[in-house]
């Protein structure tokens, strides 16, 4: 028996994505991933801008059509999900975006309330509870009131945060949690997602581009590298591999790609701009 | 033919293409938006993604509450506007006392459902897009996507329910205000009593020129909503994005209202 065998037979996956192929327009982003996310596991998807990585959290969310592949998500294959098997599913995933994304015209409270008041049919004043609850654990208790413009960025991110977990979901996914943010909130955060995956034992994927960060709360890695992955693994297996290009990543070291110099030109004389006009 | 430079016929061609497709592309996507709203509003409760009585509420007084001061004092304005031309005009061939025939079909055909239209294009159809296209910009209709919250039940049917219910509303409301207004212009300068130019009034109008006007109304709400969704959603570039599809959803409404009640118009009169 193989060792990959082995390790299929010990975890359990929450997410299998095989062979994603996604395109924008003509252009090609993700070249064939393959991946899983573990349950219970912190996987940190990372790479360079450009890389990848926010197109293949999109996916991972069932918020992007693909080229090809195949991706399931708790055992479920999204190609075969009928509508209200998309919206079941949908209520035991939670997401933490980049910019927060609360609703501008609700208060934090109604913000965290909302998946609640649409989903159960649970009472307001265990509504209410509920929200308290999830609040005190993102340590905003006493700011339901509050309308997320008179938040600050950490504080907006921990919202986020307590509306994305407000269902108790089984997959959490935190777009960048600490882009942006000073060192100390971010920190914070690292801690809060620790936090999160422990008590409520939740699988959680992180895309981030905070080295830092990313090793400090990681299971496992994904790195990928213009819409490939280059290597999946624990933190330390990461640290000690020996490719060029992941260590380049990982010394922050700028890409320097040779320049195709037919292309270049073209973009600069602008001949590639009316391409589509022309037969 | 790839060698061909790209000359000005072929970046005007180029750019009279894209545009084109463009307008095509809108509109397949507010036809699609009628067909999913309508979807929702009826269907939506078997999903488990009723539309909120609340929203609808919400968005009738945003929609219709708070816009009642403003027309009813520009429906005022053109009530008097058209008293004072029509008596002008008519006052050529002596026949002033006339001018309720032209008042009351100009404001209950025309200026009533016009000017409301205009109106709730310029307040709430701009307010629509720039709300969604802000919603865009900062992820939130992806939260509802992920949150399992269909975003067109979510914000489009309530707006498009209430604009339905409001814009005729308000559209008889400025009817009468406006016609109130010419009446009491005709009753200070031709010294007709109100109850006489009331009388007159409802001895010219139909209820058929009530409909006509209230039919149109109903039409406008639709545009309005669907337009401003449409520019809302396909919103790009940020802050100035959303300015660009803020104005263009009320030039694009306005001149939609201007040419359906023009073809309406027609289309009524026929025969």
């Amino acid at each position: 028996m193989s060792a990959e065998q082995n390790t299929e037979q010990e975890f359990t996956s929450v997410i299998k994505v095989r062979d994603l192929v996604t395109h924008y327009g003509t252009r090609q982003i993700l070249n064939g991933i393959s991946m899983e996310v573990r349950d219970g596991e912190i996987m940190v998807i990372m790479g360079g801008s450009g890389s990848g990585k926010s197109t293949l959290l999109r996916h991972l969310m069932a918020l992007e059509a693909k080229t090809s592949g195949t991706m399931t998500i708790l055992d479920q294959n999204i190609d075969d999900l009928s509508m209200q098997q998309m919206f079941d599913l949908r209520k035991k995933l939670g997401v933490a975006f980049q910019g927060g994304a609360l609703f501008s015209s609700m208060t934090v409270g109604e913000n965290v309330m909302l998946p609640l008041f649409e989903h159960t049919k649970l009472d307001r004043m265990t509504m209410d509870i509920m929200v308290r609850m999830k609040l005190e654990v993102v340590e905003l208790g006493g700011f339901e009131n509050l309308m997320p413009a008179e938040l600050s960025g950490g504080m907006i991110k921990r919202a986020a945060f307590a509306r994305a977990c407000v269902m108790d979901p089984k997959i959490l996914f935190c777009d960048e949690p600490s882009a942006g943010l000073d060192p100390a909130v971010a920190s914070a955060l690292d801690e809060l997602i620790l936090r999160l995956r422990d008590a409520l034992g939740m699988s959680i994927v992180v895309v981030t581009h905070e080295l830092d960060s990313a090793f400090k709360i990681a299971d496992r890695m994904t790195v990928l590298d213009r819409g490939d992955i280059l290597f999946i693994g624990t933190p330390e297996e990461i640290r000690n591999s020996p490719n060029e290009r992941i260590q380049k990543i990982l010394n922050r070291e700028p890409d320097s790609d040779e320049v195709d110099v037919d292309v270049y030109l073209r973009r600069l004389t602008g001949e590639d701009m009316y391409g589509g006009a022309q037969l | 033919m790839s060698e061909i430079p790209p000359g000005l016929f072929t970046r005007t061609a180029d750019n009279v293409g894209r545009k084109t497709i463009t307008a095509v592309e809108e509109v397949g996507n507010g036809a699609t938006l009628i067909f999913q709203s309508v979807f929702w509003l009826f269907m939506g409760r078997r999903y488990g993604q009723p539309v909120r009585a609340g929203s609808v509420v919400v968005q009738m007084m945003e929609t219709g509450i708070y816009a009642i001061p403003i027309l009813v004092l520009l429906n005022a304005a053109i009530g008097v506007m058209l008293a004072i031309q029509g008596i002008y005009t008519l006052k050529i061939f002596g026949a002033e006392s006339r001018v309720t025939f032209g008042i009351a079909f100009a404001i209950v055909r025309e200026f009533g459902p016009l000017i409301t239209g205009i109106l709730i294009a310029g307040r709430t159809g701009s307010s629509l897009a720039a709300r969604l296209g802000t919603m865009r910009i900062n992820q939130e209709l992806d939260a509802l996507h992920v949150m399992g919250i269909n975003p067109v039940r979510f914000l489009v049917v309530p707006a498009l329910v209430a604009m339905v219910i409001m814009v005729p509303l308000l559209t008889f409301l400025c009817d009468v205000v406006g016609l109130l207004a010419a009446g009491l212009y005709v009753q200070f300068t031709l010294d007709i009593s109100l109850a006489a130019y009331f009388d007159q009034v409802v001895d010219v109008l139909s209820v058929g020129d009530l409909m006509h006007g209230l039919g149109k109304s109903i039409l406008f709400g639709v545009l309005i909503c669907i337009i401003g969704v449409v520019n809302g959603a396909s919103v790009t570039g940020g802050a100035e994005g959303v300015g660009k599809v803020t104005t263009r959803s009320v030039v694009q409404a306005i001149s939609a209202i201007v040419l359906t009640d023009m073809i309406f118009a027609y289309i009524a009169t026929l025969g």
